[in-house]
């Protein structure tokens, strides 16, 4: 019986772990619920993915009406590749989240915070499982709304602010993404994706499609902070508690690229400039200037978080470029990228949230010489770092190869030159943090700090490892980014 | 306000009859306009008006805000345990096909539980937001 | 433009409430600009689905033109995302009140920067 209803058990179960947990409203009740709850979505992910790989697609229409009345469910490689990461990512956050929540939100809130991490995962799955444009625009506001409560639950008061920007931004780049989806179904008559391609076949060359792909990419370039639009990011991670900020750098900017690719490769078909826009020139342009501008900011932050956070705004750029590149080397280097970055960062983020836990700060100055009492965390943060440059032997050096191997496909050398001098902007960065934290002499708070206790090693070591890992052997991850590549370059699934 | 004896005689008599519709567009949804959305707004409104009336300390007295936190995850749960009952009846999520002797009935049936949660979640999360904003700057 | 005149009501909502968003500083000021941007879309929703002469899609005898359904229970559910997000900015507002004692963007701005600059940590009132 489950087997057939795996692709809507993806959103029931988060959801109604939310539900259990508002209805708990006891902080660790809640949070078993929510390990339980991520546990089983993570399972139900990997079930799918195995099916997705040994059937192809899998349709699930929900209430039992036709795609052209109700909502479908679609899950293909891509769908598949995307859920599989965020449920993994949610289900180590919430390992993560117990020590850290304690320390960082009010008692009477903690159920309350369960349940929006809860909610958060629900809306960013429905994302990437639902084959209807007007429901990843509801799945889309869920996600945020619950975002949105998360960031302003951070203990400092600029979280609220934070929180206020975000909601702001946020809420105009989901309109511009439904007024794109209304364009969309003011030509075509449907919001099922598999009808609208059918259907724009005959329409090539319409101007309201311009226009609505105008809106539907500048509409998710907000949600994904692609570079000129990414100003409520750094403030939003910065602070957030710290298991909040883990889930959203790991997960929700990357559900939002699949969202993007979703339209430019599957709706308006792999040739992605329409009409008079080149949006394939854009975005290589603006994929470039991420890559550069961000992280040159990001060397003259003193808080780490800030520096993660810029930092992740950068790395977007790559997963973009991938996109814009829009060939087989390309796009799987752009979502291995995708891959990748979610699990450096998640480390990253977990790592800067064990020393905040321990030293009560993330500012550089106070952390000088902290690897000596916390070296695992340290060591965690540092290998997280490593990958973030693209260093042989972690996870961002493959990506980055298929990335150079994609720009070199294209004929675009210089591009492959610009990719490899931008890690050198990341050597920087990284290496201010590591100066500061391993070799200068330990300040007042670093020596007062001790290890951070298991509960937080153990999920973010996970990632560590498995940045490391998927370095080394790196068939796993390419071979999903691959197929997913294949199915959005318009191959079988 | 609340000395105003214009509006206290005023509200008393359109409480009733507010409830009273915020139940006849309830039950009405499956023939007409109306449904759980507009009826739970319907009755938020009554305890709304009622809480403008008489203060804050007495409408929290009727309906406390424990109450309400119960209620807004309530509806949702009632929601989703008619999408899951079709699972058991052999259906996909929240097809209500199977819910009664035949599809049509089942349909309805469907409709309307699903319904009764909208109208908890609503008519509560609207109370709550009252409460939330009334309630600031004076606990 | 009378012949264009729904369209036109929904460009002007659209671009003048994403105006708002961007030129004022007061916060309560933008969520308004905000829910006008998002009233234009329910608009561009609902107007081609009306039809006229239609009635409300319900079945009865003597009726066959009526109205599509499926934009308004689109517009329904944006609606419900609408208040709900106009509702979490107002209370974010009332909390940054609290917390800054202004809802002017500028001023918070100054703000930020002087708590970026000192250590401490803690929000000054919950």
């Amino acid at each position: 019986m489950i087997a057939s209803h795996l692709p809507v058990l993806l959103i029931i179960v988060p959801l109604l772990g939310a539900v259990l947990a508002a209805l708990s409203r006891h902080g660790f009740v809640a949070w078993l619920v929510a390990l339980l709850a991520s546990a089983a979505t993570m399972a139900v992910a990997f079930a799918l993915l195995w099916r997705v790989q040994a059937e192809g697609l899998i349709s699930y229409r929900i209430g039992g009406w036709a795609p052209e009345l109700g909502i479908e469910y679609r899950i293909d490689a891509v769908s598949a590749f995307i859920v599989v990461l965020v449920s993994a990512i949610a289900f180590l956050t919430m390992i993560y989240a117990r020590r850290s929540v304690l320390a960082e939100i009010s008692a009477e809130r903690v159920a309350w915070f369960y349940t929006m991490l809860l909610l958060c995962v629900a809306g960013l799955l429905g994302i990437a499982a639902t084959g209807d444009a007007f429901n990843a625009f509801v799945f889309l506001e869920v996600s945020s709304l619950a975002t949105y409560t998360l960031i302003a639950l951070g203990r400092d008061r600029r979280a609220l602010v934070a929180a206020y920007q975000y909601l702001i931004v946020g809420t105009i780049g989901a309109t511009l993404y439904v007024i794109g989806v209304g364009l969309i179904y003011l030509s075509t008559g449907t919001l099922n994706i598999g009808l609208i391609v059918e259907r724009l076949a005959s329409l090539q060359g319409s101007r309201a499609l311009t226009v609505a792909e105008a809106f539907i990419v500048v509409g998710i370039a907000l949600k994904l902070a692609l570079f000129p639009l990414h100003a409520w990011l750094p403030n939003a991670y910065a602070y957030a508690p710290s298991a909040a900020t883990v889930l959203l750098a790991s997960t929700a900017t990357k559900v939002a690229v699949y969202l993007l690719a979703r339209y430019l490769f599957t709706v308006f078909g792999g040739d992605i400039d329409v009409g008079a826009i080149p949006i394939s020139a854009i975005l290589i342009g603006l994929s470039v200037a991420a890559m550069f501008i961000p992280s040159a900011a990001a060397i003259f932050q003193n808080d780490v978080k800030r520096i993660l956070a810029l930092s992740s705004v950068g790395q977007i750029g790559y997963i973009t470029l991938g996109l814009a590149l829009a060939n087989q080397t390309g796009l799987t280097g752009g979502l291995l990228h995708l891959f990748n970055h979610a699990l450096m960062k998640g480390a990253a983020f977990m790592a800067i949230g064990a020393v905040v836990y321990r030293a009560g700060t993330a500012r550089l100055d106070d952390l000088s010489g902290i690897g000596r009492t916390m070296p695992w965390t340290v060591a965690a943060l540092t290998i997280a770092g490593l990958a973030l440059i693209g260093v042989p032997g972690t996870s961002g050096f493959v990506s980055k190869y298929y990335l150079i191997l994609g720009a070199l496909e294209a004929g675009l050398g210089w591009l492959a030159i610009l990719i490899v001098a931008s890690s050198l902007l990341a050597v920087l960065y990284v290496g201010r943090i590591v100066e500061v934290v391993w070799f200068r002499e330990p300040a007042a708070v670093a020596r007062e700090c001790r290890e951070a206790p298991l509960e937080l090693l153990l999920p973010m070591w996970i990632l560590a490892g498995a940045t490391i890992w998927f370095g080394i052997d790196a068939e796993w991850p390419v071979g999903l980014a691959a197929s997913a590549a294949r199915v959005l370059l318009g191959g079988a699934p | 306000m609340r000395f105003d004896i214009v509006l206290r005689v005023a509200t008393k008599f359109i409480l009733a009859p507010l409830l009273l519709f915020a139940l006849y567009v309830q039950f009405h949804g499956d023939y007409g306009p109306g449904g759980g959305f507009q009826a739970g707004v319907i009755a938020a409104a009554a305890v709304i008006l009622y809480g403008l009336i008489v203060g804050l300390a007495p409408v929290q007295r009727l309906v406390p805000m424990g109450l309400l936190e119960v209620m807004i995850p309530g509806g949702v749960l009632i929601y989703m345990a008619v999408g899951i009952a079709s699972f058991f009846l052999g259906d996909n999520f929240l097809d209500y096909d199977h819910l009664a002797h035949d599809a049509v009935h089942g349909q309805e049936w469907g409709v309307f539980l699903v319904e009764i949660g909208v109208f908890v979640t609503v008519s509560s999360t609207m109370v709550a937001i009252f409460y939330a904003f009334a309630g600031r700057g004076r606990s | 433009m009378t012949a264009h005149f729904s369209q036109s009501a929904t460009i002007l909502l659209m671009v003048a409430g994403l105006y708002i968003v961007i030129a004022r500083g007061n916060m309560v000021k933008k969520l308004i600009g905000l829910s006008m941007f998002q009233s234009s879309v329910y608009l561009l929703y609902i107007l081609p689905g009306k039809l006229i002469g239609g009635t409300a899609p319900i079945l009865g005898a003597g009726y066959s033109v009526y109205a599509n359904p499926l934009p308004h229970v689109l517009i329904l559910t944006a609606i419900v995302v609408g208040v709900a997000t106009l509702a979490l900015g107002l209370t974010l507002v009332v909390r940054i009140k609290e917390a800054f004692g202004t809802i002017e963007e500028d001023e918070i701005a100054g703000d930020m920067r002087s708590d970026g600059s000192k250590p401490g940590r803690g929000r000054k009132s919950a």
